[in-house]
């Protein structure tokens, strides 16, 4: 198993080289001007040409790339590079792009966790429910709030509870901030949704196909309570798919934040993304998808190494695999 | 007339495999009441410009702003001063909401069929070229789809979108960049599922090039999961575009697009809710039925699924 973790580990680096590749390139190809921004419009062309050098824009790309990753020496405008953990410096608010990631992550993480934790209390015992008693009225209401959940925009889903809940009912207010817990339920709420409708349907379709299995016709047989049928026999073997979408919700839900966090005017690092996007702040950029990058594939990871201990067979059967190997 | 035999044939064996699959899609009746329901968005996107001029939907009258669903007001429209219903109410620029949702719809059915198109082509070919030639291949076009894929959807778009400019042409670039890694992953699959089979040795030993074999032997045989995902990311991809829009990354007002026209209303929702319903349920209704759609025919496609 560790050897499994340390290879998955090191598979990390060529995806990360390939992330900051592609996200380098399509900053590369942006319309923007760094020096230009710096500077101001009326800068003399002199001015404009020594700060391009000294930003180190007037390089080849591939020598930006490397300085972007292995550093780049100046006395103002230099950093160590990503190698050695440092990002440089914004290009707008001039802060250590490391440290805002930083800052604003936790409250991601904060929204991104109540959003899967809420979706999982709410749809593993309707699906359970729905599964039990297939095609019932209960199944349906669920099925077609499923299928609405995951329909549904998550913008809109937003605007209809801030228009409901905080302009009109006045309970929570419209804007979110990571100190107050009321205002973070309208958007782990909103969150949520697409999260819930995907794990409901998940757990319902892996619960049917597991009460159809012989194992459980013959625990009923032996006249076993049908709690522990439903409980101990069928859910533990069900949980598994289900853990897998909820592992890649988890991800998502950290990169996806960016609508949600942007209508709740929520410091999160997807609100903190789109405005380096819009202020076309390139290391800024670059520094925040490399780290949801690295947040994601390690979630992926963890999802992994998860399903030993829910479900042995998959140890056993991984282990098999790399003797065979 | 010997030569048109097995013409005939092979036309009534597709007559009977359709029948088939329309006898099983049939059963499901919120797919057929979808299908139904996103060919009434269709005629209505093609004959948007006869329901609702495109000039009409996007000129201010701000006399008229803010009217309640229903109202009547003195539009000044061509030189003109005619009275018109808002069946739908108006905007905060005082034009049409049912107008604009119209044209809306137009938009995002091009964008849907688009997006999906392009993937589709760019997606299955790079699946279909790592799937069958296997190799170097493979692991290449595989491990740039990790990449990619570890790379959040939402944010690629923007990013693609803000590299690139901001032109319909580069939301539909945006978009279906982000579908083709699904593409890769389904094609690549089915094709390593199918291209061992003997059929497709049989068609290697009677001397068949690969086009050939992935054309005609191959394909065919992998058609149905692709036509599922792409019925599903049709409806996925027009939540897309309208969040990019909502986000100022998209089609940008006057343009009518369901996402924008959202974006403008936000501030608002207060005194005009109409302006937050009409177009939500639009997509809604849109991706719902898409995805209830692509349910049916997975349902009528994949016997292993059949209940």
């Amino acid at each position: 198993m560790f050897r499994y973790i340390m290879r998955r580990v090191l598979m990390l680096v060529p995806v990360l080289l390939g992330v900051t590749f592609i996200v380098f390139s399509l900053m590369y190809i942006t319309p923007s001007d760094p020096a230009q921004m710096m500077l101001g419009a009326n800068a003399s062309p002199a001015a404009y040409r020594q700060m391009r050098s000294d930003m180190g824009l007037d390089k080849p790309f591939l020598v930006q790339y490397a300085h972007f990753l292995f550093g780049y020496k100046h006395p103002v405008f230099g950093y160590k590079g990503l190698v050695f953990g440092d990002l440089g410096r914004s290009y707008v608010t001039n802060r250590n792009v490391f440290e805002l990631i930083l800052t604003s992550f936790p409250n991601t993480l904060v929204l991104a966790t109540g959003a899967l934790v809420l979706a999982l209390i709410l749809a593993i015992p309707i699906g359970i429910i729905s599964a039990i008693k297939p095609y019932s009225a209960v199944d349906m209401v669920f099925t077609v709030f499923a299928l609405l959940g995951a329909s549904m925009p998550v913008f809109w889903i937003a605007m209809v509870l801030i228009y409901t809940f905080a302009n009109n009912l006045r309970i929570f207010p419209a804007m979110a901030n990571p100190g107050n817990f009321s205002s973070l339920v309208l958007p782990i709420v909103t969150l949520s949704m697409y999260s819930m409708a995907i794990i409901m349907r998940m757990t319902r379709s892996s619960m049917l196909d597991v009460m159809q299995q012989d194992y459980i016709r013959t625990a009923r047989v032996k006249g076993m309570d049908e709690k522990v049928v439903i409980f101990k026999h069928a859910l533990r073997n069900a949980l598994i798919p289900v853990v897998t979408v909820a592992g890649l919700q988890f991800g998502s839900l950290l990169g996806g934040a960016v609508l949600t966090e942007k209508i709740f005017s929520y410091p999160g690092l997807g609100s903190i993304m789109v405005d380096a996007i819009y202020q076309k702040d390139t290391p800024q950029i670059l520094g925040s998808v490399c780290f949801v990058a690295v947040t994601f594939t390690i979630i992926n990871l963890l999802v992994d190494i998860l399903y030993g201990f829910i479900d042995p067979r998959i140890k056993s059967a991984f282990t098999a695999r790399k003797k065979r190997k | 007339m010997t030569q048109s035999l097995p013409i005939s044939r092979f036309m009534k064996r597709q007559a009977k495999n359709i029948s088939q699959f329309w006898r099983q899609f049939s059963r499901n009746k919120l797919a057929v009441a979808s299908l139904i329901l996103v060919f009434v968005f269709a005629l209505i996107a093609i004959f948007a410009d006869v329901l609702y001029s495109y000039d009409f939907v996007t000129s201010n009258s701000l006399e008229n702003a803010l009217l309640k669903p229903g109202e009547k007001g003195i539009v000044f429209y061509q030189e003109k001063e005619f009275e018109h219903t808002f069946i739908l109410g108006s905007d905060n620029y005082g034009r049409d909401i049912l107008g604009r949702l119209v044209h809306g719809a137009r938009v995002s059915m091009i964008i849907g069929f688009a997006t999906v198109a392009m993937a589709l082509a760019i997606g299955g070919f790079l699946g279909a070229l790592a799937g069958y030639k296997g190799g170097l291949f493979d692991t290449l076009i595989m491990r740039i789809t990790d990449i990619v894929l570890s790379i959040p959807t939402i944010l690629m778009s923007i990013a693609i979108v803000a590299a690139l400019g901001n032109s319909f042409f580069n939301l539909l670039i945006a978009i279906s960049t982000s579908m083709i890694p699904g593409y890769i992953r389904i094609v690549r699959a089915s094709i390593i599922s199918v291209k061992d089979q003997e059929f497709v040795e049989a068609a290697r030993c009677i001397g068949a090039r690969d086009l050939r074999i992935v054309i005609k032997h191959i394909i065919p045989n992998i058609t149905s999961p692709v036509i599922v995902q792409s019925t599903l990311n049709i409806g996925s991809s027009i939540l897309w575009a309208s969040a990019l829009s909502f986000l100022g990354l998209g089609i940008l007002p006057p343009k009518p697009e369901w996402g924008n026209m959202l974006s403008e209303a936000r501030e608002f929702i207060q005194y005009a809710p109409h302006l937050l319903f009409a177009p939500g349920l639009a997509i809604l209704l849109t991706v719902l039925a898409y995805n209830l759609i692509g349910d049916g025919l997975r349902d009528a496609l994949d016997p292993k699924l059949k209940r």
